[in-house]
């Protein structure tokens, strides 16, 4: 769903022209060690958005969604997050990790990673209190895990686990949900509950941006995608997953088109393989 | 010998209350930041920086200066020099902590070494003794402990998401790099404020042996606490009195009381919670 622009909410001058934009990205270049893993990108997506970014493992789904939370300083172009840089939005933006690099096994219960999105607006000084409580209790109870509140992460299923994280972000009052493959590793009843979830808060106006490798989801349940492989390869509504010449750009020879509709990834579940290693095969295959 | 008198003898001792006082200060500041520690994947960086307080420790020997300054100001430096390399260089953390921690230690011993005819007491150092602290020392020790609980206290949120989800935390706002520093920190001070109990080799134990505890038999984190710091005061209370009876080394017997306790839960526990086995098995 893309939001309306227009709006008087920030002050006249450049940032209007960001009203509207959850999320602008302008000719941004970032990596790792000088390694730069996403160039030249300029992305613009609206405010209550639900928009999935696809591409090849190692291709910088991960790297662009951690640009957009602020965890990673552009090297050149710059990053507006909900009108201002993302530091400035942080406690707007609820930023969630992908499920492999979650220790399940921290003593915490659902209750408390919920509570953790009211930490950051607490501060320091001030302990949580009735109305974090009450925030908290509603947002379990709207991802439907208030009977799992103080069950302690490591025994959910893996749909819990991911219901719990959008608790947190939804008792943080975040504007902006960044999700690192939301709905990888689950089955696919699971993955409607929680694009059901998510596609609700994008309806509350809430923008949602989710990695994801898997193109069947993406086409299923988001409403935009962007498609990065290294660069943004194309931007613009679901549909785009259906031009078979966006597909083979981002996915460069890792990708057979089968029939009309039906996709096969080769590489969907090799998470080690760097994208740019056995592509000139393919490459090569397709120039003659 | 009646078990009253056998309980009651030793605490007609001023050095008795004394040690008994420090170790039960030590046993809580520990189990505290110790609880965080085991939860960051830190144990190994509780032991470098007991290491690296060495040097420290002998420099203010050499300079006349109080004890406790020269273990914090090298104990401190060395954490935040590993944080910093290991970011700088691009460096495992472990590696960096290698480096770091047994360049410190070197240099203590190179520094004990040039003390001439200084046999001195480097069992004391390394293997504490808490039983010859004096109350000068009390004292110092119970402001760098109540120093180092206020201000887990003031950051417990904040340091219990940095540690459970930094990305998310990061992302929320949190100061994460910030507060990785700042509990190194902590961890420096809490290995300064226990030198003297249990020593430069065993100051580890006193960390990572209570949270373990707690991360055997408790769920949440606030039982992991309480569980940890009922482990690191009766440890210290038990071991006094046994090493007492056996006159045997009290800081060495501290930390087997600790272990003795953890290897009964581990034995004593039965269902894992969020164990590997359940993180596989969850897929749905």
């Amino acid at each position: 769903m893309i939001a309306p622009s227009g709006g008087g909410a920030l002050a006249a001058g450049a940032a209007a022209t960001l009203t509207g934009s959850a999320v602008q990205l302008r000719d941004v270049t970032v990596g790792y060690d000088r390694r730069a893993a996403i160039e030249d990108v300029d992305l613009s997506i609206e405010r209550g958005s639900l928009v999935a970014i696809f591409g090849p493992n190692g291709g910088g789904k991960t790297t662009l969604l951690k640009l957009v939370a602020g965890l990673l300083e552009p090297w050149t172009g710059s990053v507006h997050v909900l009108g201002g840089a993302p530091a400035q939005a942080a406690r707007r933006i609820a930023y969630v990790p992908q499920a492999e690099v979650v220790d399940w096994s921290f003593p915490v219960s659902v209750w408390d990673v919920a509570m953790m999105g009211r930490y950051p607006r607490l501060g320091p000084l001030r302990q949580p209190g009735a109305s974090d409580r009450d925030a908290v209790r509603e947002a379990l109870e709207r991802v439907g895990m208030a009977g799992h509140a103080r069950t302690q992460i490591g025994r959910l299923s893996g749909g819990q686990r991911r219901r719990a994280f959008l608790a947190r972000a939804i008792a943080a009052d975040a504007e902006l949900y960044l999700l690192d493959e939301p709905v990888t590793g689950v089955d696919v009843p699971t993955q409607e509950d929680l694009m059901d979830l998510l596609a609700a808060e994008s309806r509350a106006g809430r923008t949602v941006l989710a990695t994801t490798h898997d193109l069947a989801a993406a086409s299923r349940h988001f409403e935009q995608v962007v498609g990065v492989n290294r660069r943004v390869i194309a931007a613009g509504p679901v549909s785009l997953l259906n031009d078979p010449d966006v597909l083979a750009r981002t996915y460069g020879g890792h990708l057979l088109v089968i029939g009309e509709r039906g996709v096969l990834l080769d590489d969907a579940h090799h998470h080690d393989t760097p994208s740019g290693g056995e592509r000139h095969f393919h490459d090569e295959d397709r120039a003659r | 010998m009646s078990p009253l008198e056998a309980v009651l003898e030793p605490l007609g001792y001023a050095f008795f209350i004394r040690a008994l006082v420090a170790s039960v200060v030590v046993g809580l500041v520990c189990a505290v930041v110790g609880s965080y520690m085991v939860l960051r994947g830190l144990a190994f960086m509780g032991d470098a920086l007991s290491h690296s307080a060495f040097p420290g420790v002998v420099a203010a020997y050499l300079l006349k200066a109080p004890f406790y300054l020269g273990a914090a100001i090298a104990a401190v430096g060395t954490a935040l020099a590993i944080g910093w390399v290991a970011r700088r260089g691009r460096l495992r953390g472990d590696t960096a902590i290698g480096v770091l921690f047994a360049g410190m230690f070197a240099l203590g011993i190179f520094l004990f070494s040039t003390i001439p005819n200084y046999v001195g007491d480097l069992f004391g150092f390394l293997f504490g003794e808490v039983l010859g602290i004096s109350d000068g020392d009390l004292l110092a020790l119970s402001v760098l402990a109540m120093i180092v609980l206020a201000t887990v206290a003031l950051l417990w949120k904040e340091l219990l998401f940095s540690t459970f989800d930094p990305l998310g935390a990061a992302a929320a706002g949190l100061p994460v790099v910030r507060l990785d520093y700042l509990f190194l920190a902590l961890i420096a001070l809490t290995i300064v404020v226990s030198l003297q109990a249990v020593g430069i080799i065993l100051v580890v134990a006193m960390l990572v042996t209570p949270a373990a505890v707690g991360q055997l038999v408790a769920s949440s984190f606030t039982r992991l606490v309480g569980v940890a710091v009922t482990v690191g005061i009766a440890g210290p209370v038990i071991g006094l009195y046994v090493s007492y009876w056996f006159d045997a080394a009290a800081g060495a017997t501290i930390v087997l009381v600790e272990t003795a306790i953890f290897i009964v839960a581990l034995v004593a526990r039965r269902g894992p919670i969020g164990s590997r086995t359940d993180e596989r098995s969850a897929t749905t």
